[in-house]
């Protein structure tokens, strides 16, 4: 079963000047199997957040029809599987961790007892463990993103949805942050966020949905979209002076001894290895450079 | 339960405010200060005691409900943490109605503190204590209650700024609007009458509230205006409130 599915969204604001319809989303199909983590990349302004409020109910689409877990979302009971990190997010700042949770709890309706047990589970898993008497107003920005996705995972949700949730993060709080992502999966859990810090989903994404300019351009599993191409091959070589290099017509780069010859075409690699050990070159490594979801990203917003 | 937990919320947020208890310090200070007014004037000392000491709670019980009000329900959109409520399962009626709870509690809360002290100075400076006084409070509080349910109604769509000044007008509004009903048997003209008519029945009538002058003058109010005030009250906070829902409902954040 699919855990989430968007068929042909689309939403539109009207704007305040000569009241003219925005279109946000013009046609936006989202498909995220259930068990996976995916990626839902875009440009500021992409319609990434919007989408995202419309799977949420907190803002109607014009058109179109959003499933979770084969749910319509208009049956409202489909919120209990979720859990949702808003972007940037905004918290009671006069609670405390642990009655922050508690509150969270009790807007699912579970009972005190199985909160508390849940809520010493979760705040051990952000790293937030003997920090739960703390009021918010105290906590820094990466220790209310914790607390963020603490109150997302109250209610055991099957499916997680995250709005920008590296934003701020300090390279060491992204670092942990994709470990939950992992371990949440690992736990069976549906991870849905957006991003467009594309190192930190590239690393953990099985499947990317780019949003550009309100429709998805690509959307499938990353290995097949960065993998289908091979963009060069690359053969770092020791003793090699450049100039040779540069008499023969080599795309090359150095750095101090080593250098890295840039080869397109797959064909040319013979010659070349026939030609460094003709020239005394030693070949250490030859690697294999495939598209990066960069590359892609900028090439669909390119379009 | 879901409404619980936004009304215990409410409560909670409205307590740990400064400002609130500010607004009770003052209300307390100035019922507190009647006394001297007293010495300083001639006439009945219980009487001015009573008529300043009520005036000034309901003075700062009205603040209290108008500045709360708005600004509970509007900084829960502002601050988007009003996201994590509606995402979760959670009907938009319960959000506005615990909202409206936690409020009328948050209330009940101060008004008890200002009424209970006020009782102790009225007994302290004139070594009785008039029970008639707890029915004023009592309209009072439903007064109140229709100015919670009107501020949340402006917040649920409207700026603090916006909702402030609609809700005072409604304040104000409320407590001239009796004039229309005058108005009515004094007017011929059938469009100037419907226009009088109309008026008195879409404000509510606040002055019904306000029994001041008879508890005064120790006079007690007849049950079945009692009854019809109580039922006038609840009625006008449930249209309020079903306005507001409605309302809240079709809002996008």
């Amino acid at each position: 079963m699919k855990a989430l599915e968007v068929n042909e969204l689309t939403k539109s604001f009207r704007s305040n000047f000569l009241f003219r319809n925005i279109d946000v989303l013009r046609s936006v199909n989202i498909n995220v199997e259930e068990g996976s983590i995916y990626g839902f990349l875009g440009p500021n302004g992409a319609g990434k957040t919007t989408t995202i409020k419309c799977i949420l109910g907190l803002i109607f689409p014009d058109s179109g029809s959003i499933n979770v877990f084969g749910k319509p979302v208009e049956s409202f009971s489909y919120r209990n599987k979720i859990g949702f990190l808003p972007e940037s997010p905004y918290y009671y700042d006069y609670l405390t961790a642990r009655e922050t949770l508690r509150f969270s709890g009790r807007l699912f309706s579970i009972p005190g007892k199985e909160v508390e047990k849940r809520s010493d589970e979760i705040l051990k898993l952000v790293g937030l463990n003997g920090k739960e008497n703390i009021k918010l107003k105290k906590f820094s920005k990466g220790m209310l993103q914790r607390i963020g996705l603490a109150q997302a995972l109250i209610n055991d949700p099957h499916l997680v949805i995250l709005d920008e949730p590296f934003t701020g993060l300090d390279p060491m709080g992204r670092k942990e942050l994709r470990d939950i992502i992992i371990a949440l999966k690992a736990e069976g859990r549906t991870v849905f966020f957006s991003s467009h810090i594309l190192q930190d989903m590239e690393m953990i994404v099985d499947d990317v949905g780019i949003i550009v300019k309100g429709r998805i351009s690509k959307e499938g599993k990353l290995r097949e979209l960065v993998g289908e191409t091979v963009k060069y091959h690359e053969i770092t070589v020791l003793g090699l002076e450049e100039h040779i290099l540069k008499e023969k017509g080599y795309d090359y780069t150095g750095i101090g001894k080593k250098i890295m010859i840039k080869l397109e075409d797959r064909a040319n690699l013979n010659d070349a290895f026939k030609f460094i050990e003709k020239s005394g070159g030693e070949c250490i490594s030859v690697s294999r450079i495939s598209r990066t979801l960069e590359d892609i990203f900028i090439q669909e917003i390119e379009k | 339960m879901k409404i619980k937990a936004i009304a215990v919320n409410t409560f909670k947020e409205a307590v740990r405010n400064k400002i609130f208890y500010l607004l009770i310090f003052f209300g307390i200070f100035f019922s507190f200060s009647s006394r001297i007014i007293s010495l300083l004037t001639i006439g009945d000392t219980s009487k001015i005691i009573k008529d300043i000491g009520l005036a000034s709670i309901n003075f700062f019980s009205v603040l209290i409900a108008v500045f709360s009000g708005i600004n509970l329900v509007y900084k829960e959109i502002e601050k988007k943490t009003v996201y994590n409520i509606l995402s979760k399962p959670v009907h938009r009626r319960d959000f506005i109605l615990g909202k409206f709870l936690g409020l009328a509690f948050t209330l009940s809360v101060a008004l008890t503190l200002m009424a209970a002290m006020f009782m102790f100075f009225l007994y302290v400076f004139t070594g009785n204590i008039d029970l008639i006084l707890l029915l004023y409070f009592l309209f009072l509080y439903f007064e109140l209650l229709i100015l919670i349910s009107v501020s949340i109604l402006f917040s649920s769509f409207s700026t603090p700024i916006l909702s402030s000044i609609f809700t005072i007008s409604i304040y104000f509004i409320g407590h001239f609007v009796w004039t229309f009903n005058e108005f009515k048997y004094k007017i011929t003209g059938t469009f100037e009458k419907a226009f009088a008519y109309f008026f008195y029945y879409i404000f509510p009538n606040l002055e019904k509230f306000n029994i001041k002058n008879s508890v005064v003058m120790g006079e007690a109010v007849k049950t079945d205006v009692f009854v019809s005030t109580i039922l006038y009250g609840s009625f006008f906070v449930s249209a309020i409130l079903t306005l507001s829902i409605y309302i809240f409902n079709r809002r996008e954040f």
